[in-house]
């Protein structure tokens, strides 16, 4: 039997970016907020110092700092005429499971996206026609606006220490910026990192053929710096550790060591380790939640923590699991195309060339997560045309270094054998002297994408595993292939030594290798209960004490990292309760 | 296929229990002392082996070769043959063995990664489709006691002897085919599922930090050039761009 503790006003439900920017932020409002986090505390000084901190093996192979699947998992599938299958270890994508989350071992890629996604089906139906939007495409327009989220984007760059060039400054266009990216209020807080040679050589060739390459912006701080809230960052040290590691310098911008310290010194704030919550407990009305039931994992005890407000911050993937075994809103049907929760799950995309440049140093091991010069003009670009292209949505081409590290990369030309000392030769001579080039893709809603409870598999706890039900369409297929021969021409024009070219996806998705951590929608934001789950303050249509923050609302996936958004709407939601919500609860916006 | 149907299988050869047949094991154990051992001896064909007389020999006191916390007598000849033949000893770096990428292996298995630590390991148990990734209900040691005796069973049907005896042309043929998908094992877990995990892990043994084992000497890491765990970079990165940076390499242990 539960113990039902006493009610607080707000629990928080995952303690990564979005919860702990609510806890910074609410407990500073004067409520009285308990976070609850399933995985153990970590700290830079006692988790994240070198030199144990530089083990490949333990976090890049074993990830040690992510979701363990032993306890909870997904169901895989490519489509419903498949049975799902548990995907017993991590591959394609790598939730983190400490406090910080995945804002702990991301590399920190910080994107504002524009109107162009945030009014995808406005945007291509006026431009294109609606024909030009496939009929099985669930794309649908997010119900908010660039210009109410840019003051947000703003705030979530200077508390991260993002660092990158601004490309338009209210309106003008900056030399050395991204010229496709939204009017901005001011410049990044920090200059941009300082270029690799990957990205010098990127820079040139692309800028050769016409286009407009710029330094990724991300929250790798390229010196030292304080940010508003006072939280203290060192420069980055291009270590060549950043993706699934924490940042011994406190370089890259994450919330274990901004938002979250600040929460915990407000005695208004508690913070539970190892607390798994198993359900959100809703009222005899369905209207509200009451607070969650939650099981301590050291011990088994089970509790109640019944509250006023509940935030569901937990990882993208799992905030949709918690919705569907809560009975939270009404579960997506794709064959009626009924209910909302699961809807629109999507992923991305990618293809890659290695060039191999006979007598050239690209010192792999020496860069940051951010070490990338990228160009948008496939991606939020108005004016590349998608007619003749034959897609909807984009993708971006990056060249650079991140987390270059020996076990999981070593390039070698095709043909070279996989072992023996032909193998070692061409490893020996290649591993300094490669470089890549890459692109991310969108991948648009689709209505046979999808989230629903697994009816065999269960986790630790007795619960459905969440079943997903992914692969990629026509259009992914197509945005890959145009990527790759743009990649390619780009390429070519260097004239490497040897070239292993791009060559788009054709195959399903599948759980290995690694591709990207970038998994949303299943709860979407909308403008009406009928097509989304939460309204546009991520409140949930349905429990209106229910706020779930997370990339898990975004309607579709574009190119770009998520984490900018899921940034920027967690100040938005936090503002919205705290000047609208608190006067008066009920629905932000009337159905 | 490659196999051999000459030969009715006998109890040593017919698949995955039989590494597990008490009789033959403690007979391997006490009649070769240590892997390297092995590897020099003229192990006679397994089948003779196998009809050979059962009472265990008394185990030299000093013995030279390495201590195996997980894998069997037989199991290491395997590791240490795959090595060996994987990483060659040439101008550029030592043999496998002697980078330690079979202590790496070995003590992968021994621990959590090898006993299923974050493995989901909850039935039903279905093949499923190459889209849902590993399937099967063996925790990374079994899979390998399983896929060890897979692979010597048809060593020994191809060529007579197992994998550690064969040539080096046998060898190559043999872990090509089960790369490639070409050899079916008659009894055991999919060929093509126990190489990808081998092969990982000896890459892993290989470049892995030397505290977990393997790149002993950090020959892996001089191999390729790769600094290690020093990674203070902030002047560097403007230093060194274009130009080749040369450093000892640093290990944790070398820092702790």
């Amino acid at each position: 039997m539960a113990t039902k503790l006493k009610e607080v006003d707000v629990v928080i439900v995952g303690l990564g970016w979005t919860g702990g920017i609510l806890a910074k932020e609410l407990s500073a409002a004067g409520l009285k907020v308990v976070a609850l986090e399933r995985g153990s505390m970590r700290t830079t000084e006692s988790d994240f110092a070198v030199p144990n901190i530089r083990d490949e093996l333990r976090y890049v192979v074993r990830h040690d700092l992510m979701q363990n699947t032993a306890r909870d998992t997904l169901t895989v599938r490519n489509n419903i005429a498949q049975e799902a299958l548990p995907m017993r270890r991590l591959g394609s994508f790598l939730p983190g499971e400490t406090v910080g989350g995945s804002g702990v071992h991301w590399s920190g890629h910080t994107w504002r996206w524009t109107d162009m996604d945030l009014k995808i089906r406005s945007f291509y139906e006026e431009r294109y026609g609606k024909n030009h939007i496939p009929a099985d495409m669930t794309i649908q327009d997010w119900g908010i606006s660039y210009a109410e989220l840019e003051p947000y984007y703003d705030k979530f760059e200077y508390v991260a220490a993002v660092s990158g060039k601004a490309g338009n400054l209210r309106g003008q266009l900056q030399a050395g910026g991204n010229p496709f990216e939204a009017a901005r209020a001011r410049d990044y807080p920090l200059p941009p990192l300082t270029p690799v040679l990957a990205n010098e050589m990127f820079k040139g060739a692309a800028q050769n053929l016409g286009y407009h390459p710029f330094p990724r912006p991300s929250a790798n701080a390229s010196r030292a710096y304080t940010n508003p809230d006072g939280s203290s960052f060192g420069a980055c040290q291009y270590c060549g550790h950043c993706q699934r590691f924490g940042c011994e310098a406190n370089a890259k911008g994450s919330p274990h060591m901004t938002v979250i310290p600040i929460a915990m010194r407000n005695p208004n704030f508690e913070l539970r380790t190892n607390m798994w919550v198993t359900k959100i407990v809703k009222d005899g009305s369905g209207k509200r939640v009451t607070g969650v039931n939650y099981t301590n994992v050291l011990t088994g005890e089970e509790f109640e923590q019944p509250a006023t407000m509940v935030m569901l911050t937990a990882y993208a993937l799992n905030n949709v699991h918690l919705m569907l075994l809560s009975g939270i809103g009404q579960p997506y049907d794709p064959v009626s195309q009924t209910g909302v929760i699961g809807k629109n799950y999507c992923y991305q995309t990618g293809a890659a060339a290695t060039l191999f440049f006979e007598g050239h140093h690209f010192n792999p091991f020496m860069n940051a997560g951010g070490s990338s010069s990228t160009m948008d003009d496939f991606n939020v670009n108005v004016d590349f045309d998608r007619g003749k292209a034959g897609f909807v949505g984009g993708y971006i081409v990056g060249a650079g270094f991140n987390t270059a590290l020996p076990i999981g990369y070593r390039p070698v030309p095709s043909g070279t054998p996989a072992w023996g000392s032909a193998w070692k030769a061409a490893t020996a001579k290649w591993y300094d002297t490669a470089m890549q080039i890459s692109m991310s893709g969108g991948v648009m809603a689709n209505r046979n994408n999808y989230f629903d409870l697994d009816p065999t598999y269960r986790n630790a706890f007795g619960q459905p595993l969440m079943r997903m039900t992914f692969d990629y369409q026509a259009n992914e297929h197509r945005i890959g292939q145009h990527a790759a021969q743009i990649i390619n021409t780009i390429a070519k024009s260097m004239n490497p030594t040897r070239l292993n070219p791009a060559v788009a996806r054709t195959q399903p998705w599948t759980v290995v290798p690694y591709q990207s951590t970038h998994n949303t929608g299943g709860s979407i934001m909308g403008t009406h209960p009928k097509e989304s789950a939460v309204n546009k303050y991520l409140q949930s249509w349905d429990c209106h004490n229910l706020f779930v923050v997370g990339a898990n609302v975004f309607p579709h996936n574009a190119a770009y990292n998520p984490t900018g958004p899921v940034g920027a709407l967690a100040y938005w939601t936090a503002d919205a309760i705290k000047n609208r919500y608190l006067k008066n609860p009920g629905p932000l916006v009337q159905a | 296929m490659m196999r051999s149907h000459d030969k009715p299988p006998s109890p040593e050869t017919s698949g995955a229990d039989d590494a597990g047949s008490p009789g033959r094991r403690s007979f391997l154990k006490g009649g070769i002392a240590g892997g390297a051992a092995a590897t020099a001896s003229a192990l006679a064909p397994l089948a003779t082996v196998a009809q050979g007389p059962q009472t265990p020999v008394a185990t030299p006191a000093a013995v030279a070769g390495p201590a195996y916390a997980w894998l069997s007598q037989d199991e290491a000849g395997f590791i240490e043959a795959v090595v060996d033949h994987m990483v060659p000893a040439d101008a550029l770096s030592p043999k496998g063995t002697d980078l330690g990428i079979n202590i790496y292996i070995d003590r992968a298995l021994a621990g959590g990664w090898g006993k299923g630590e974050r493995l989901y390991l909850q039935g039903p148990w279905k093949q499923g489709t190459p889209s849902q990734g590993y399937q099967l209900p063996l925790v990374p040691a079994d899979l390998y006691r399983a896929g060890i005796a897979a692979v010597n069973v048809h060593c020994v049907k191809t060529w007579g002897k197992r994998f550690d005896k064969i040539s080096a042309a046998q060898r190559e043929e043999c872990l090509l085919g089960m790369q490639g998908g070409k050899i079916a094992f008659e009894a055991g877990p999919p060929a093509r599922v126990f190489f990808t995990t081998l092969y990982q892990n000896v890459m892993e043994g290989m470049f892995a930090d030397p505290i977990h084992g393997g790149n002993r000497n950090k020959a892996g890491w001089k191999l390729i050039g790769f600094p290690g765990a020093i990674a203070v970079h902030h002047q560097n990165v403007e230093k060194f761009r274009g130009k080749k940076y040369s450093v000892e390499p640093v290990g944790i242990a070398d820092m702790s």
